[in-house]
């Protein structure tokens, strides 16, 4: 039985350039740029930054990729854990921000 | 995908034709008071394959004959538990040569796994003799390095260095080097070495007070224990195919095998430790080379023997006994 999320469709992802090839070449060549390269963030907390980000988006193949990478950047499993923290943390800070929203609109409905 | 490492180099019209032996590395025995999980070499307490007296004397008459090969690498398993290890060692230091022990800090505090016999004693040997230590710790924390090497290593390998430190290994003016070498404990590449380096120098300073020269890293070869583990959990293809993509030609102008030979307990000669422990012997027109009649002129018009293994010392910065080749 097939099904979504397979980790070797992973290696697919150069895939992407059919029936859009040059679109696909320059997200790969941004992609790369801002990921796979020192600048004013080094690669590995760029990796630790990617890795949050794969957790908020829930997404497998980032998940899996973005662990490798942390790796090898020479992140420890404390730094990694703790960027997974920083994007818990924002999903439930975000989710409990909207409150003002609904205090608001209940402030408004109460007589 | 074709892991064939001549079919690379022969896309990018690259030769790599020795050069120089610049090192003799010398693995005298498989036995090791360890059993870690990546060992290339399958070393354990339970190996028994050592080199005789006969082959240590070859190897001291191969240095005393050809002042150019400048450096001895004493390799294992654990060398320090062969039963002339520091007999070898003090006659190569005699001859001049500089000396490389490939000492795993633990071994001071295990017992030798055959007699029994305390090690302690060998932290005062090296500083006596004064040779360079290489010393594997995979990561400078406890996590990585017990999983690799086995429960409480980590924690051994810290009072060991402390040891090593005591008598001036790894402080800066005492002239006694202690490098440290860090491996991946799984499939991937290792991190930039100056920026693991830096990692390692700052964390084993301010936790543990403890100090050292360089960190090397070195890729983990697709062969053996290793091979063995990546192919029961399916990741040898995907390994496979990251050194492959990895493949950077700057690297592979620097493999070791260019600059130096490996020999095996038996006296045999092999490109580098890993082409040993495949078996891969060297030859050269069709006779295989030995200790026993090494003739350099020889030794360095052989053909290199490649094999996919090799696309572990050429993927990104490189990998050598030294380190990062690029």
């Amino acid at each position: 039985m097939s099904s979504y999320y397979e980790s070797q469709d992973l290696a697919k992802f150069g895939g992407i350039g059919e029936h859009a090839k040059k679109l696909a070449d320059e997200f790969f060549r941004y992609y790369g740029e801002v990921t796979g390269t020192d600048g004013a963030l080094t690669k590995r907390e760029k990796a630790l930054i990617a890795l949050a980000v794969s957790h908020a988006q829930k997404c497998p193949y980032c998940i899996d990729a973005y662990t490798t990478q942390c790796l090898e950047t020479g992140a420890s499993p404390e730094q990694m854990m703790e960027a997974v923290h920083v994007a818990a943390a924002m999903q439930a800070g975000i989710t409990l921000v909207h409150s003002v929203q609904m205090q608001n609109h209940l402030r408004k409905l109460v007589l | 995908l074709n892991y064939d490492f001549e079919t690379q180099l022969r896309r990018r019209g690259m030769e790599l034709p020795p050069l120089a032996v610049q090192t003799l590395q010398v693995n005298i025995t498989k036995l090791c008071n360890q059993a870690c999980r990546h060992c290339h070499v399958d070393a354990s307490p339970a190996r028994t394959e050592m080199m005789s007296a006969e082959g240590i004397e070859k190897c001291l008459e191969i240095l005393a004959r050809y002042p150019e090969i400048g450096t001895l690498d004493i390799t294992g398993g654990a060398p320090e538990l062969h039963p002339q290890f520091g007999f070898f060692v003090e006659e190569a230091v005699r001859l001049k040569r500089h000396v490389i022990v490939r000492h795993n800090l633990t071994v001071q505090l295990d017992k030798h796994p055959k007699t029994g016999a305390s090690m302690e004693h060998l932290p005062q040997f090296f500083a006596g003799t004064r040779v360079e230590l290489i010393s594997s710790l995979p990561y400078h924390q406890q996590f990585f390095t017990d999983a690799q090497r086995g429960p409480g290593v980590f924690q051994k390998s810290v009072e060991a260095m402390r040891r090593l430190n005591a008598v001036g290994y790894g402080v800066e003016e005492s002239g006694l080097k202690l490098n440290l070498v860090y491996n991946p404990v799984g499939p991937y590449l290792p991190a930039a070495q100056a920026v693991l380096e830096a990692d390692y120098k700052r964390e084993l300073k301010s936790r543990y007070g403890l100090v050292f020269n360089s960190l090397y890293t070195i890729t983990n070869m697709p062969i053996n224990r290793f091979r063995l583990h990546l192919e029961k959990s399916g990741q040898l293809e995907p390994y496979m195919a990251k050194l492959l993509a990895a493949f950077n030609p700057a690297a592979a102008e620097g493999v070791m095998c260019r600059t130096l030979v490996s020999v095996g307990h038996d006296g045999r000669l092999y490109d580098c430790d890993f082409n040993q422990m495949l078996e891969l012997g060297a030859s050269c027109a069709g006779r295989a080379l030995t200790i026993f009649d090494f003739d350099l002129a020889t030794v360095l018009r052989r053909r290199i023997r490649f094999g996919e293994h090799c696309l572990g010392c050429t993927a990104g910065a490189g990998s050598s006994c030294g380190g990062a080749t690029a």
